[in-house]
């Protein structure tokens, strides 16, 4: 089982292009708003059409610029649950979830199929209810069972979590994870929320401006994301553009020190996640002045100043767990960065 | 009491009811998927009737359906039809008025359907047939049907333009809204009066069916 996907595609000023394999695995698209990664997934479901370029799955040609092929999206079996479901308004649930049952199948037989989806989904008692008379989690559930039902060859799905409220949306990422376990095959799934990404998925590409910037495995991906906007969209929210000394210095010109690392030719930026930064003195010891200390739920973020660096410089945030902080709280403060928890990047 | 003019009011306002449903319903469809110049252009000329004065409608009518009128001229010449002053030219005069009424309602509704939903049914393998006619006229069901209700009730009450290219003859092209006008002018207040009130019931009906309609829209 694989899904081979290399496309082009022009639309509101920007030009998208996608190349990507996935296999027997979760690959998360990860990108801001706007950056192509829904179209990505309609250009595969055949519901958008391509410039250029090919979409293979498992061997068959779906869509061949040069040769002019492009399977109907009715034909290509691809499972795809939209953002905010997209289920039938006038419709039961049990003929939204028939409306995904295989054409081969017959009267009782497809009605049978639609039920023990529904079952399987424990959602069999609201067979006969409106969407509109559903709770957000039930109607994902429904999204769920109709895409199923069809048995299809890959799944897509699109920002599957950004409709829950967030109590929700840890027990419908449970259960969405199950069905991803039980599917066994390509799972697509397009997201801006990092943590999402992180559980969910076994590889992630990063997507900006239509590109994907980076893909390989999520623990690679998330060590060395590459790029500054990988970067942030992993999750990193200290980042400064340097200036490179020799091969073992650089200057962070936003933050105003020198940092010590072997330095990889061509960078332009480095980054450092907030709870990397560790407390005392060692490698990269800077001085600090804390500017403000910003209190979370369960952690605290410390802004903190290099001593040393001149006016107009930007602070650097710190991220701990509120007791660590009461246990160091000074106005002046030492920490570290150490070399193998600097992200090096380009561009 | 004759009731002609009631008749000719309800077969005037049925007739050009029928036709702009279907007039209404294809440029909705096609102007919705237009591109935006020809969409705000076009969007301008269909609206327009709706803006002018009946009498300016009637007015230009009569230019172009008169029988001194290229049109007017060219039907009484050949085909040896006058086009004025009939029961059935105040349809003219009922559709032009009331096309904009169905169109916008229409557009409304094609514009506001959601396509996710079309899209879905695509990758869910349902055919485009079955999209058409079970996902997105379903939809758009409640916005056509209260356009169409809207554009029948605004037909049978259209006066200006239908008594300039139509005019009034009674039991020939009388309709309740010239009858009223006339009885009114003559100082017969008391059948005024009473046409006056079967105008106000039937209209009453119909309102109370588009917002019977538009509560059925809200509650799904």
């Amino acid at each position: 089982m694989a899904l081979t996907v290399d496309i082009e595609k022009r639309f509101k000023g920007f030009t998208l292009w996608a190349a990507f394999e996935a296999g027997n695995e979760t690959l998360a698209l990860l990108g801001a708003s706007g950056c192509g990664k829904s179209m990505t997934l309609r250009c595969i479901a055949g519901v958008e059409k391509p410039d250029r370029g090919r979409v293979v799955l498992d061997g068959e040609t779906l869509f061949d610029a040069e040769k002019h092929i492009n399977v109907s999206p009715q034909e290509r079996r691809i499972g795809m649950m939209f953002q905010h479901y997209a289920l039938f308004p006038q419709m039961t649930v049990l003929k939204n979830v028939l409306c995904g049952a295989r054409r081969d199948m017959k009267g009782k037989a497809r009605e049978d199929a639609a039920l023990a989806m529904l079952e399987a989904f424990g959602i069999l008692d609201l067979k006969d209810r409106l969407p509109a008379q559903l709770s957000g989690g039930q109607q994902q559930r429904v999204a769920l069972a109709r895409m199923m039902v069809g048995n299809p060859r890959i799944l897509m799905l699109d920002e599957p979590f950004s409709a829950l409220d967030s109590h929700l949306r840890f027990r419908m990422e449970q259960e969405v994870r199950g069905v991803i376990r039980r599917f066994g095959k390509t799972v697509l799934l397009v997201s801006h929320d990092r943590d999402e990404v992180y559980r969910m998925a076994d590889k992630v590409a990063l997507m900006n401006g239509g590109m994907i910037e980076r893909i390989g495995a999520k623990e690679e991906v998330f060590s060395d994301p590459g790029t500054r906007t990988g970067c942030l969209l992993t999750g990193c929210k200290n980042v400064s553009a340097v200036r490179v000394i020799d091969e073992s210095r650089v200057e962070a010109l936003d933050w105003g020190i020198t940092l010590n690392f072997p330095v990889k030719p061509g960078i332009d930026a480095v980054g450092v996640r907030m709870h990397n930064v560790l407390p005392g003195p060692g490698k990269n010891e800077i001085r600090c002045r804390v500017a403000e200390v910003i209190e979370n739920p369960f952690s605290v973020t410390v802004m903190l100043r290099p001593v040393n660096a001149p006016e107009g410089k930007r602070a650097i945030g710190w991220e701990m767990e509120k007791p660590v902080w009461q246990s160091l709280a000074a106005e002046e403060i030492t920490v570290h960065l150490p070399p193998e928890s600097i992200l090096q990047l380009k561009g | 009491m004759d009731l002609y003019p009631l008749w000719n009011s309800l077969r005037i306002a049925g007739i050009s009811t029928v036709i702009i449903f279907f007039l209404g319903i294809l440029a909705a469809y096609y102007i919705a998927k237009a591109p935006r110049l020809v969409k705000g252009v076009l969007d301008v000329v269909l609206t327009l009737p709706l803006v002018l004065p009946p009498t300016v409608v009637g007015f230009l009518l009569l230019r172009v359906l008169g029988p001194r009128r290229p049109v007017g001229a060219f039907f009484l010449e050949y085909f040896n039809v006058r086009l004025t002053m009939t029961w059935w030219s105040a349809i003219f005069a009922t559709t032009v008025v009331i096309f904009p009424l169905m169109y916008r309602t229409c557009r409304g509704a094609f514009e506001s359907f959601d396509e996710s939903l079309a899209e879905a049914g695509k990758t869910l393998g349902l055919s485009n047939i079955y999209i058409f006619w079970r996902v997105r006229m379903p939809a758009c069901r409640p916005g056509i049907l209260a356009g169409t209700v809207l554009a029948f009730a605004r037909a049978l009450g259209e006066y200006g333009a239908t008594s300039m290219i139509a005019g009034y003859t009674p039991g020939r092209t009388a309709t309740i809204s010239t009858t009223v006008y006339q009885l009114w002018r003559t100082n017969d207040d008391g059948l005024a009066l009473r046409w006056v009130l079967v105008n106000i019931a039937i209209s009453f009906a119909v309102l109370l069916a588009v917002n019977f309609m538009e509560k059925r829209r809200k509650r799904r």
